[in-house]
């Protein structure tokens, strides 16, 4: 009994070290953000990068996930003869929680795991190390830049996986029935609000915000050794999934109590 | 002689684990001092507590008469502008070619914005190490003794007092660590500087120190020149001549 209260008490003490290491970290990051010299270059490097890496994927996605939805909600709603109401269905479903989710999700895959993997090797070839005793920075040149990067981007992502999601679900509802695209947009764009935009937008800039810097975190924080490059990877990737999924919880209780 | 280091009763522990039991030292201007010791005897840990790449427990290290324990993030940043560090690996930003690599602390630490006085500091820094036709090389298509030697223009670039040189001939053939332990006699010559030296390389140690420290249970056990612990009867000193 006396072991296993001591191994709760380690693990709560490791807990709360860990805790307050990521507090430090992320305001030091964002500290970084308003010290010069500010690296305008290495953050549109970054921004392409993520860009470049991730767009494919994005849409790809956003396409099959607004087709496969159109086609799975379509049934339900025939047998109630409500199909009429099928585009305004899937444009808030998209809009509001799958669109910024899904491409969270998929960021974190391959961004944060991206950033901490590099970072983490940086870590262990002393790179950061070689930045650190120069007095060049680290945390402003390679954290900051990419920090800013993903919630500059992942936005930008999420408003092309919603197009891209909105375009699948077309061509599905355009298999049955002989709809304009621009009957079916005026449909799906007249169910939105402003209520329904917002929340989101605001929403995908701190899943950005948070997979960068997860990923960051995990990577600048790696042990010496080349496992822990993988390690860094792999836990990037767990812990921007769950933040990503505790983000969405808060948000959707916040948009309720504000805009409900 | 002016002391540019000195260090007073250091200990360091990780965990368990006691490191650095009291270490005390001092490194003179124009100086050169090398540091022996087995494997996990800390002599990694000592040099990377002088630019506080880890943290010391207790003591004091005195940098320029600055006691660095005690310093802020902010001005600690000035002091390691004015000590220079090669890392066994030479740590090259692998996404970055040499002439980039070498022109990123310039232009972080602002020491200069006028872009031909950068190229200018680059071509002298690579001169300086042998090596200006690898200018625009990638860190990927160089060996390993060329990766310290960039590694080591690098450092040369700030104009730094003091190096500090983590095993700069370990892994290499004795030709090249020959030619490395030169590098470092010349470069005491041109610039000025005073280094700290960790090897196990003795020929290295041989070439470049004035003086040699022998770590031991995270104290020093033995120090004097090469020729006079090279004469000791002391079996532990000994063993690093045989």
């Amino acid at each position: 009994m006396k072991k296993l209260t001591n191994q709760i008490k380690i693990s709560v003490e490791d807990f709360l070290v860990e805790l307050g290491n990521i507090v430090l970290f992320t305001l030091n990051t964002i500290k970084q953000f308003f010290i010069a010299p500010f690296e305008f270059k290495e953050l549109v490097k970054q921004g392409y990068i993520i860009g470049n890496k991730t767009f494919p994927l994005i849409a790809i996605t956003g396409f099959i996930m607004g087709l496969v939805l159109t086609l799975q909600s379509r049934p339900v709603l025939v047998d109630f003869g409500a199909q009429s109401m099928l585009p305004g269905m899937i444009a808030i479903s998209i809009i509001r929680e799958i669109g910024p989710v899904i491409t969270a999700l998929l960021c974190a895959g391959k961004i944060s795991s991206g950033i901490g993997a590099e970072l983490g090797a940086m870590k262990v070839t002393e790179q950061l190390d070689a930045m650190e005793v120069s007095g060049t920075k680290p945390l402003n040149f390679v954290v900051a830049t990419r920090v800013m990067a993903t919630t500059l981007l992942v936005p930008i992502l999420v408003f092309i996986a919603d197009a891209v999601g909105l375009l699948g679900s077309f061509l599905a509802v355009r298999m049955y029935e002989k709809v304009s695209i621009v009957l079916f947009l005026s449909q799906a764009f007249d169910s939105l609000s402003f209520y329904d935009v917002i929340p989101a937008t605001i929403k995908s800039v701190f899943f950005g915000f948070f997979i960068g810097l997860i990923g960051s975190y995990k990577g600048y924080t790696a042990s010496r050794g080349t496992e822990s490059v993988g390690l860094s990877a792999n836990s990037a990737v767990v812990s921007a999934s769950l933040v990503i999924f505790i983000i969405d919880l808060i948000t959707v209780q916040f948009s309720e109590l504000l805009f409900a | 002689m002016k002391n540019v280091i000195e260090i007073q009763d250091l200990e360091k522990a990780f965990g368990s684990n006691v490191i650095l039991r009291g270490v005390n030292m001092k490194l003179h201007k124009g100086e050169n001092i090398a540091i022996l010791g087995k494997s996990g005897t800390g002599k990694s840990v000592l040099t990377k507590c002088i630019v506080r790449l880890i943290e010391c427990d207790s003591g004091k290290i005195n940098v320029f008469d600055n006691d660095i324990t005690e310093m802020e993030v902010d001005q600690i940043d000035e002091i390691r502008k004015r000590v220079g560090y090669l890392f066994q690996g030479g740590a090259l930003y692998d996404s970055m070619t040499v002439k980039e690599n070498l022109e990123f602390p310039v232009r972080r630490t602002q020491l200069s914005k006028n872009k031909s006085e950068v190229n200018d500091m680059v071509d002298e820094a690579l001169e300086s190490v042998g090596l200006l036709e690898a200018k625009h090389k990638m860190p990927a298509e160089l060996s390993g003794g060329m990766k310290k030697r960039i590694g080591l223009a690098r450092t040369l670039i700030l104009k730094p007092e003091i190096i500090l040189y983590d095993e700069p001939t370990t892994g290499l053939d004795p030709v090249t660590s020959g030619e490395i332990s030169e590098l470092i006699m010349r470069i005491r010559e041109k610039y000025n500087t005073s280094s700290l030296i960790i090897t196990h390389d003795m020929k290295c140690a041989e070439i470049t120190a004035d003086k040699l420290k022998l770590l031991k249970d995270g104290k020093f056990y033995a120090e004097g020149s090469f020729d006079e612990l090279r004469k000791s009867d002391d079996r532990e000193v000994a063993a690093y001549f045989n």
